[in-house]
């Protein structure tokens, strides 16, 4: 019994129990080791190849650390100028209105440069879906303030830490976005545990499958970290973000179809 | 029978889309070319063709939503004027570089700033010149005529497909506003989403397992890779310069002195001419109706036959510096142009002709 346990005994097509979704492409993830970006793209991806969405999918990649998400996923993709993704889905989904749409965007790409585009694609109720990876800082350009980041938050434009006196609140956007009457699921996640990964992943399927129904913009929050921004480690960055992102960026629905 | 009609220059381009198979128009209203969507939103396209017609909230918007259309292979389009082309220039910029084919019009206004309502011609270098970052050039169309605004809706998408280029219609307020006898033609099918798959192999419309996955991208962090996507732009831009280029003459073969312009200042010219004419003066117009691809070689061919060329444009004088580049000095070119709105009368520009000119050549000196 022993000697039959080879890896070629173990890996038969009826013992399989779980593989790499097709839909992430062979290239070498650009992402640094423990980031959340990498967890955010395979749940997105299982979900569209689960759903057999792939040859109707247009995805839009965002101006952030996810510039290069085309390099990753295996479906036809645009890339947009910073903070434009929403408008580029808007034109995509408009004019093929029964393509399954979607963006996936950082916080400074969509809620400072892109705040306009947002609000406006949420409140006239474009039917595409948006991915929002919130990991209060500005990843790619090395860990700037966004407009996320928590007061006190230490980056590398508020050396002393976020002074909201000076630089203003965080902003929750995805609350704000859910007051509008364009939205028909507004939800906030994690991927930082198993048992958070399995609940955005049905989030994420929530939010594409709704995209047929034609009743508005599904949006999804994933609170995430960004262990080289953050200057931790990355256990220590999911510790951080436990007791410091999500008491105030709580994780729940926010915004549920009646 | 032919469909005659009496039209504004911003209404005769909105049909003028329609009829030319347009897919889809993105815009945010500013005077003086509100009318485009206006007139869109009162025809409804989309019950004649299925065009969609959007109201963006802003140009930027707009741009960007042209963008996601242009991407899927669809005929898009937006207009404005210019402060809003202005706030337009990084999409343009992306458009550039993803090679992504599209129709803008810029119905000119007096700038700086928010300027004047009244038009100019003062956004010829941002249209020429490439406004947004990096090298690029667009395919800058220059109508003079109500006529041309309706012709160069189908004409410019006909160029941005077959080079995969972006297309500026650059007119003016005058242009714009102004009421004159339009010609229709026949409506041109919109293409379907099957013939858009087997004709732009590149456009993003959803992964098929027999092809390999379609990016629209204006990236590449390799510079040795950049410099190529460059260099073939470059290419493109060079090959446009060779087989794009379009002017009309207007009594040239005497002429021993020339205008050149375009838009409602060629107008202003033509009429000048008549005037110069009936006094004696031998003068003809070049009219470039292409910006870029730009009439270099008539210019420079005509400048070995005229003792003065006359740049005449709503400007401080910009276009004139191509004028003079095509001269090469070969003979004097001159600029002669009027700001924040005005548009020169025929006299006043035939006077100018004759002072920095005409009188020179008679008393050996200048007139001013
Ligand atoms: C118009 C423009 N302004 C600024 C930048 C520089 N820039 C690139 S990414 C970025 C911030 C991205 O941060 P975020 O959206 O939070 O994504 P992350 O990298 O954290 O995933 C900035 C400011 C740009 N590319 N374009
Ligand atoms: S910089 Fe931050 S957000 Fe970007 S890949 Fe690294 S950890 Fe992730």
């Amino acid at each position: 019994m022993e000697d039959q346990l080879t890896k070629e005994f173990i890996c038969q097509p009826e013992n399989l129990v779980y593989e790499r979704t097709h839909l992430l492409t062979e290239n070498a993830l650009s992402y640094c080791p423990g980031c959340g970006h990498g967890t955010a793209h395979r749940l997105l991806m299982e979900v569209i190849e689960e759903m057999g969405l792939q040859e109707n999918t247009i995805g839009v990649a965002p101006v952030g650390c996810s510039v290069l998400a085309y390099d990753f996923m295996n479906i036809d993709m645009q890339q947009a100028a910073h903070g434009r993704a929403p408008a580029v889905a808007t034109g995509i989904k408009r004019l093929f209105p029964n393509k399954t749409v979607f963006t996936y965007q950082g916080d400074g790409d969509l809620a400072a440069i892109g705040t306009g585009e947002t609000i406006h694609a949420c409140n006239r109720g474009e039917n595409i879906t948006v991915i929002f990876v919130n990991n209060g800082i500005y990843g790619m350009t090395g860990g700037q303030m966004a407009p996320t980041t928590l007061p006190g938050m230490k980056t590398a434009t508020s050396p002393f830490g976020r002074d909201t006196k000076s630089m203003g609140y965080p902003l929750k956007i995805t609350e704000l976005v859910a007051q509008l009457g364009g939205t028909y699921y507004v939800t906030r996640q994690s991927v930082h545990t198993p048992a958070n990964v399995r609940k955005a992943k049905k989030a994420i399927e929530k939010a594409i499958s709704y995209q047929k129904l034609d009743k508005g913009l599904c949006f999804v929050e994933i609170v995430s970290n960004c262990n080289s921004g953050w200057k931790m480690t990355p256990l220590d960055s999911n510790v951080w973000m436990e007791e410091n992102m999500f008491p105030f960026y709580p994780l729940g629905d926010i915004k549920v179809p009646k | 029978m032919k469909d005659i009609r009496l039209m504004k220059g911003n209404e005769a381009i909105a049909e003028g889309v329609i009829r030319a198979g347009c897919d889809g128009y993105f815009g945010y209203p500013i005077t003086p070319q509100s009318e485009v969507l206006e007139y869109l939103m009162m025809n409804k396209p989309e019950e004649r063709t299925g065009m969609i017609v959007l109201q963006a909230e802003s140009e930027i918007a707009s741009i960007h939503m042209v963008y996601g259309g242009a991407g899927c292979g669809k005929r898009v389009m937006t207009s404005s004027s210019s402060p809003g082309i202005s706030l337009m220039q990084e999409g343009i910029s992306f458009l550039a570089g993803t090679e992504l084919p599209c129709l803008l019009l810029n119905v000119v206004r007096g700038g700086p700033g928010l300027g004047t309502i009244q038009p100019s011609q003062s956004d010829y270098f941002q249209a020429v010149k490439g406004g947004g970052h990096g090298d690029y050039k667009m395919i800058v169309l220059a109508p003079a005529s109500v006529q041309e605004m309706y012709d160069f809706a189908k004409l410019g998408f006909e160029l941005a497909f077959k080079h995969r280029i972006q297309v500026m219609v650059l007119s003016d307020g005058a242009i714009g506003q102004m009421m004159e006898k339009v010609e229709l033609d026949e409506q041109v099918p919109r293409l379907t989403d099957e013939e858009i798959a087997i004709k732009y192999p590149w456009a993003t419309l959803g992964k098929p397992t027999t092809r390999e996955r379609n990016i629209i991208t204006s990236l590449d962090l390799d510079p040795v890779k950049q410099e190529k996507i460059n260099i073939h732009l470059q290419e493109k831009f060079r090959h446009i310069e060779q087989t794009e280029v379009r002017f009309e003459s207007f009594m040239c073969e005497d002429a021993e002195y020339l205008f050149v312009a375009y838009g409602s200042s060629a107008r202003v010219c033509q009429k000048a001419i008549q005037l110069g004419r009936a006094k004696g003066i031998k003068v003809g117009l070049l009219r470039p109706i292409t910006l870029f691809p730009y009439p270099t070689q008539e210019i420079a061919r005509l400048s070995k036959q005229v003792k003065g060329i006359l740049s005449v444009e709503m400007s401080a004088g910009q276009m004139v510096e191509d004028v003079r580049l095509a001269a090469n000095g070969a003979v004097p070119v001159e600029h002669y142009g009027r700001l924040g709105g005005i548009i020169p009368a025929p006299d006043e520009v035939l006077n100018v002709l004759e002072e920095k000119f005409i009188a020179k050549n008679n008393h050996g000196r200048s007139a001013n």
